[in-house]
């Protein structure tokens, strides 16, 4: 009840109608920024942070992670519309999101994404607010071994899931370890496959990446097949928000399994990227409709969308009460919270009430005014497909270039996203899948650092990942995940001795 | 490592009242320059009567960070950038690039070949020195123009607090009892600063630590305290909350001498209670550069604007708020008695380095 009473003293300080106008800018300046390719929540908090600097922290906070808000949000949108993800984490909403907006049912596959976004978000706002100091003790028992089952969690339960040959699925991973290697070994300190290049110092940045595999891919193939965008019949009033909303409550199985998935993945902290690829694999493993994922299916759309915002949102509890970043937005609002004179951890929920109540009052308050913001927009966003496509494509291939071009500010990076805009394409057509690429790339990097530490913490010893009851747990877990498919087929083979028509699973 | 937290503050020396030396000649120099800034030149003269450099920003200004959003350089350089606007320090933008990749490598490299561009200028961390060693990338300082030293960056020997030890000589004592690689350190990254200390500890006090290098020094203090390592070298501002809500126990503070902040932080104690190590029997003396850098090339008359303007930031109140939360060591150098420190802390690395077997062969 203490909890509910600042909160109440929380909305208090929201009264201020400076504080409204903020939070309002915040959410607009953020949707912009999460629908511009490139230009994702981290950086755009990062440009804007200079200027928070003669507010008060707490206008300035929340103006700041109304930008992450709007950001999460707009993510979904050029997914659905051009199957270009605007943020890491709307790449798992391509899969289902654009199918639906070729089948001409863009407005309800944003309104569906909109809403669990909001859902999921809700979940964890109200996780911080009732549950924050047991949560906070509870990420400090991660340590590189819990952080690698994690993502072992979120590999084993995306992989073996595909209807594409596992020898497909493999290739494609390792292709996406193998550019996730590149770069700085942040064991070692010391460079990887750069070639002498100062460019390859970067690395293979997951967004350029993306950029290219998915946006320019997609139109490429577009051009291929008629220069023509699919489903501009999209229809475009109002109503459709409506009609979407009745048939959501049918998936609340998804978006609750969504929001759990993303909120532990918030706060252990994974982030909101790996939370929903985790959350889609699990969704389409369990749904009824698994056979109809990736053709433009609802379900597929709610899943990635809850997951994606419950971590987004959560993850600023660990950066609070802890000073872990639970995301890159979150690192750039951790520097925010120093220069504002500051001091994230365990003490701030005690010497700094009126801040942090703030903040998480204008959680709720930012996701509604956010919620109203992209709603009204929807019908408005669908008809952008109404554009002919000789106009709107050079616009989209602008605008993924200068994304791309804003993640490093390198020529080069638009050179990559060409190159892997062919691959995209080239993957299509050869019906190889692009999902366990990214995901590797994506995930790749942080999997190998934790298990080498891991490594290093038990000198070479694979039991650390039995040591305690929750590594123990999240591996078995893992382990079952990825033989589900096998057991499944094997246990269905002996009781019906028949032949279990499911496919085999790529075992790593 | 991409991802290096990195805060640090301030306390007060000697060197906080600076003398305006005038070592360059501020002599008109460009007539085409000059002309160009007229306007920006009385707007600024308007503001600050005694600012009448020769030479000012004809366009805008971009400040590289070589690492990545969020951590300490990145603060620092947003920070000033933002004292700056607030406070009209500049009349053209100053702009934060982050160039991050192999270790900062990218924002080096791509200063060392800004020849004669003032407009483009870097704050450098400790792999200024590290990077080019680790990963023979070839930069070094003396491609570049120094401009100043803003600040250095502490560093605190932590354990957690349901650790026996009490000092720095227990500590030493218990690693060499448990035996080789038996105690944990944790750090940001790897072959820089933090990895530097272990290995400059273990060579003075006959230890062997098993390091383990993290993303940031956030999540290197969470990890102490949740007892996953023994011991970190956290910067100050990194742990200082831990310190406050008891879970963290600092041992010693690498610098020459103590923190100068008296102030009480946690539990009856400041910064100044903490012993050096060196007077604790740990012969390791460790601090991070904070510096300000241009391409090669640059006139006097470019580098005294600069100098100047990082003297106004200093003086004013945000900077010595944020020196002192993160408890920074507030040297000020400029001039060739930066690039004395300079040549000396690379020696310093080079001789640490070779010694741990992190130089690139």
């Amino acid at each position: 009840m203490e909890a509910l009473g600042s909160l109440i003293h929380g909305f208090g300080v929201l009264a201020d109608p400076m504080n409204i106008a903020y939070m309002f800018i915040g959410i607009t300046l953020g949707v912009l920024i999460g629908v511009l390719p490139g230009l994702g929540g981290a950086n755009g908090v990062a440009i804007l942070l200079p200027l928070t600097f003669s507010m008060s922290p707490t206008s300035a906070i929340i103006m700041l992670s109304c930008i992450y808000w709007g950001a999460l949000f707009g993510g979904a949108i050029t997914s659905v519309l051009f199957n270009i993800p605007g943020e890491p984490w709307s790449v798992a909403t391509t899969f289902d999101g654009h199918p639906m907006a070729q089948k001409g049912h863009a407005g309800e596959a944003l309104t569906a994404a909109f809403t669990s976004s909001f859902f999921g978000a809700f979940v964890a706002v109200l996780l911080i607010t009732f549950l924050a100091p047991v949560i906070a003790g509870f990420a400090l028992r991660f340590g590189p071994a819990e952080f690698f089952a994690v993502q072992l969690l979120t590999f084993c339960s995306f992989v073996g899931m595909g209807s594409e040959s596992p020898f497909k699925v493999l290739s494609a991973m390792m292709l996406g370890f193998a550019l996730a290697a590149v770069g700085l070994d942040s064991v070692t300190g010391e460079l990887r496959m750069t070639f002498g290049s100062v460019e390859l110092l970067r690395g293979f940045d997951f967004l350029i990446a993306v950029i290219g595999l998915f946006g320019i891919g997609e139109i490429l193939l577009t051009m291929e097949e008629g220069l023509a965008f699919k489903g501009k019949s999209a229809k475009i009033n109002a109503k459709v928000v409506w009609e979407t909303w009745k048939s959501l409550p049918r998936y609340w199985v998804t978006a609750i399994r969504g929001s759990i998935v993303g909120c532990w993945m918030g706060i252990t902290p994974g982030g909101a990227t790996p939370a929903s690829f985790m959350s889609y694999g699990l969704a389409k493993r369990f749904s009824r409709n698994r056979q109809n994922f990736g053709n433009g299916e609802v379900e597929g759309v709610v899943a990635p969308e809850t997951a994606a915002h419950a971590a987004g949102t959560s993850a600023l509890l660990p950066m609070l009460t802890l000073g872990i970043p639970g995301s890159p937005t979150a690192a750039v609002l951790l520097g925010g919270l120093l220069i504002w004179g500051l001091q994230p951890g365990p003490l701030l929920f005690v010497e700094q009430k009126e801040f942090v109540w703030g903040l998480i009052a204008s959680m709720y308050l930012g996701n509604i005014a956010g919620l109203i913001v992209v709603l009204t927009t929807v019908p408005v966003f669908a008809s952008i497909l109404r554009i002919p496509f000789s106009i709107i494509a050079p616009v989209i291939v602008v605008i993924c270039a200068v994304g791309a071009y804003t993640v490093h500010n390198a020529f080069l990076d638009i050179v990559m996203m060409l190159v892997f805009g062919v691959v995209g394409y080239v993957f299509k057509k050869l019906s190889y899948p692009l999902a366990p690429l990214v995901l590797a790339l994506v995930l790749g990097d942080m999997a190998e650092s934790s298990f080498r530490q891991a490594m290093l913490v038990s000198q070479g010893d694979l039991a650390i990942f039995w040591s305690n009851p929750l590594v123990g747990g999240i591996v078995t877990l893992a382990l079952a995940m990825l033989f589900w498919p096998l057991i499944s087929t094997l246990l269905r083979k002996r009781q019906s001795r028949q032949d279990g028509g499911t496919h085999a699973i790529p075992v790593k | 490592m991409k991802d290096v937290q990195r805060p640090r503050c301030a306390r007060k020396t000697p060197f906080d009242s600076f003398t305006f030396k005038k070592t360059h000649g501020r002599r008109p120099h460009r007539g085409s320059i000059a002309g160009g800034t007229a306007l920006a030149g009385a707007l600024g003269l308007l503001l600050l009567p005694n600012a009448a450099n020769a030479w000012e920003p004809t366009k805008s200004v971009e400040f590289v960070v070589p690492a990545g959003t969020g951590g300490g350089a990145d603060q620092m350089a947003r920070m000033i950038q933002g004292i700056i606007q607030k406070n009209n320090l500049m009349a053209q933008p100053i702009v934060v690039i982050n160039k991050s990749g192999g270790a900062g490598a990218e924002g080096f490299l791509d200063v060392k070949s800004s020849n004669r561009n003032p407009h483009k200028i870097i704050i450098t961390l400790s792999n200024l020195f590290t990077t080019p060693l680790a990963t023979g990338v070839p930069f070094s300082w003396k491609d570049m123009t120094p401009v100043a030293m803003l600040a250095l960056d502490n560093f605190v020997l932590w354990v957690n607090t349901e650790a026996p030890q009490k000092s720095a000589k227990e500590f030493v004592e218990a690693a060499k009892e448990g035996g080789a690689n038996r105690f944990k350190m944790g750090g940001t990254g790897s072959k820089q600063e933090d990895q530097i200390i272990t290995a400059a500890i273990e060579q003075s006090a006959g230890v062997t630590f098993t390091y383990v290098p993290y993303k940031g020094g956030g999540d290197v203090a969470a990890q102490l305290v949740g007892n996953h390592i023994n011991s970190s070298v956290n910067n100050p501002i990194e742990a200082v909350s831990q310190w406050r809500a008891g879970a963290l126990r600092p041992l010693c503070v690498f610098d020459k001498e103590r923190i100068p902040l008296k102030e009480p932080v946690a539990d009856g104690k400041s910064w100044n209670s903490i012993p050096t190590c060196k007077e604790s029997g740990l012969d390791v003396e460790y601090t991070m550069l904070r510096g300000i850098f241009m391409g090669p090339g640059v006139t006097p008359d470019q580098i005294a604007y600069y100098v100047d303007l990082f003297k106004k930031v200093r003086e004013t109140d945000e900077w010595k708020d944020f020196m002192a939360k993160g408890a920074f060591n507030v040297s000020f150098k400029t001039g060739d008695e930066f690039k004395t420190w300079l040549a000396a802390a690379e020696t310093q690395h080079k001789t640490l380095m070779d010694k741990a077997g992190f130089t690139k062969q």
